[in-house]
């Protein structure tokens, strides 16, 4: 046996340039350090706050479901806007989708797609909301609207990336046989994106449904804008009964898309 | 010096005629050079060569799915390289396609496999609802029946076997009512005794419909057995062309030289067994 020298391993650091590594961690602790010391923590303000926040708590037990009328309503609303939104929204969104994959659009046609879809994703729901309540005026139309405009980003983005995943030997066995262009998409390219737009499509009630409660708040129709009525009234009592029944439907739909899209896949 | 002995065609109606054909991508070196091949009805021919030779590419240039970049392609007397939009489609469904990889459609039953070779012919609307003509059907059931997989007609693609699977592939394309047949690599995702049965099954439907069949194969072995004319090719061109009998060790040498000699194995009967990775 000849005489071996010991080889050393150590596993290579994360960042290799020792000086991005270093400066980054000393960046980062000076700009915490900075912002804790320039943020205006005002203790006694949050000493005031807490007293209000426990009588709110008390204003809210037990929770009132006597207006259960108006609480109704609400709720029966909020799911017509989430499944009318995400029925538009799917079915807009599926042309999206095939206009914005690589794969199966001309260079200009994919730019217009993917234009779109970074449009309707650049904002939060809630300023859309804003704008389409100013726009459209109070009630479930601006909400409807907000919500086509959230379902047809996410699932029109989503439903994209699986185009460009698919296998393209089937497309070309169409091709092949002579068929022309849609009923190649009919053929070769529905049946493998269908289990993702089901999943996509039922994701994305279960999602408009959350966020048709939230835009509610800024007046776009819905649970939503019973729940701010009752809170500028006052009414903790009732704004938390609605708060305990938007949970529990979130939980339903939740679970219910859940079961949905394991069964699917 | 290269064995360039053909199977003088002369006396049989000329088929598929392919002059000059070059293909290049980009300002890379070409695919195809210059490559000229004339394949008579009835006849079963196989195209071996080395991974990268320009066998698929020689393929696909046949039915579009590449682009030639100069040449001709004469398919009984109608050019090919010049069609556009309809016209091609209309070309296309008369040369059946047969895939390494079978390309079914794995979410749609083997009935709706079959008859997507149908497409061509039937309306996007009776595409969509799936409501093709009786007689498409009947000839489906005719075609399954030949091949031993009509008990299948309803299950999904997927849930076939290897073999199985490509006979769904060789109904489809045999459902265009094909004036050619082109197989890339039928049976290399196959194994050794599937992979005859479905060689058997393309020389003797070759025989019944009176097809040409052009075959992309990498087993040599195979290729003697089951075709008629071997044609051999080296860096898009065609070095070797003539029946499997003439197809010697010098040949074999000139056609896979630079594939390492333990890629290849000799057998006592003089026969070549030939493995290549598929590319």
């Amino acid at each position: 046996m000849t005489t071996e020298t010991v080889r050393r391993w150590r596993k290579p650091p994360f960042i290799r340039n020792p000086v991005l590594r270093y400066g980054l961690l000393v960046g980062s602790i000076a700009y915490v350090w900075w912002g804790l010391s320039t943020l205006p923590f005002d203790w006694p303000r949050i000493q005031e706050g807490l007293p209000r926040a426990i009588r709110m708590m008390q204003g809210a037990f037990p929770p009132s479901f006597e207006r259960s009328n108006l609480l109704i309503n609400g709720f029966v609303e909020s799911i017509q806007i989430a499944v009318l939104a995400t029925v538009v929204g799917v079915l807009i969104s599926i042309p999206v989708a095939f206009m914005a994959s690589r794969n199966l659009a001309p260079r200009p046609v994919y730019l217009a797609g993917r234009a779109i879809i970074i449009l309707a994703r650049s904002f939060h729901p809630v300023i859309v909301a804003i704008l389409f309540v100013k726009a459209v005026g109070f009630g479930p139309l601006a909400g409807i609207l907000t919500l086509v405009v959230y379902s047809l980003g996410f699932v029109a983005k989503l439903l994209a990336e699986r185009i460009e995943e698919i296998d393209w030997g089937q497309v070309e066995a169409m091709k092949a046989a002579g068929a022309g262009y849609f009923t190649t998409l009919i053929y070769a390219v529905f049946p493998q994106i269908m289990p993702r737009q089901i999943g996509l499509s039922i994701y994305q009630l279960d999602s408009n449904l959350r966020a048709s409660a939230v835009v509610g708040v800024v007046g776009a129709g819905g649970i939503g804008a019973t729940l701010m009525n009752a809170f500028k009234r006052y009414d903790y009592d009732f704004a938390f009964a609605i708060t305990l029944l938007i949970i529990g439907v979130i939980l339903l739909s939740e679970a219910f898309s859940g079961y949905v899209r394991r069964k699917l896949s | 010096m290269a064995a360039a002995s053909s199977s003088s065609p002369g006396e049989l109606r000329s088929m598929l005629k392919i002059s000059n054909l070059v293909k290049s991508y980009g300002s890379d070196k070409p695919v195809l050079r210059n490559l000229d091949l004339t394949v008579p009805e009835r006849s079963v021919v196989s195209i071996i060569g080395a991974s990268g030779a320009g066998k698929s590419t020689l393929l696909r240039c046949i039915n579009r799915l590449v682009e030639p970049t100069s040449g001709d392609i004469e398919l009984n007397g109608v050019n090919l390289t010049r069609l556009q939009g309809r016209e091609l489609r209309t070309a296309r469904r008369r040369i059946g396609m047969i895939f390494q990889s079978f390309n079914l459609v794995d979410r749609l039953t083997v009935m709706e496999n079959v008859l997507s070779g149908r497409l061509g012919y039937v309306s996007f609307f009776r595409a969509a609802f799936r409501r093709f003509p009786q007689e498409d059907i009947d000839r489906a059931f005719h075609f399954m029946e030949r091949v031993g997989i009509a008990h299948y007609a309803n299950k999904r693609a997927d849930e076939l076997s290897g073999g199985e699977r490509q006979r769904v592939g060789v109904v489809r394309a045999l459902m265009q009512g094909p004036e050619i047949l082109l197989a890339d690599e039928p049976t290399a995702s196959l194994d050794p005794k599937t992979s005859e049965q479905i060689m058997a099954l393309l020389r003797s439907l070759s025989e019944e419909l009176a097809l040409p069949v052009l075959i992309n194969i990498h087993n040599v072995a195979e290729a003697k057995e089951y075709t008629d004319r071997i044609v051999g090719m080296r860096f898009g061109r065609i070095i070797f062309d003539g029946a499997p009998s003439t197809l010697d060790q010098a040949a074999m040498d000139q056609i896979y030289a630079g594939v390492p000699a333990e890629d290849r194995l000799a057998d006592g009967a003089g026969v070549q067994v030939l493995k290549v990775a598929s590319s």
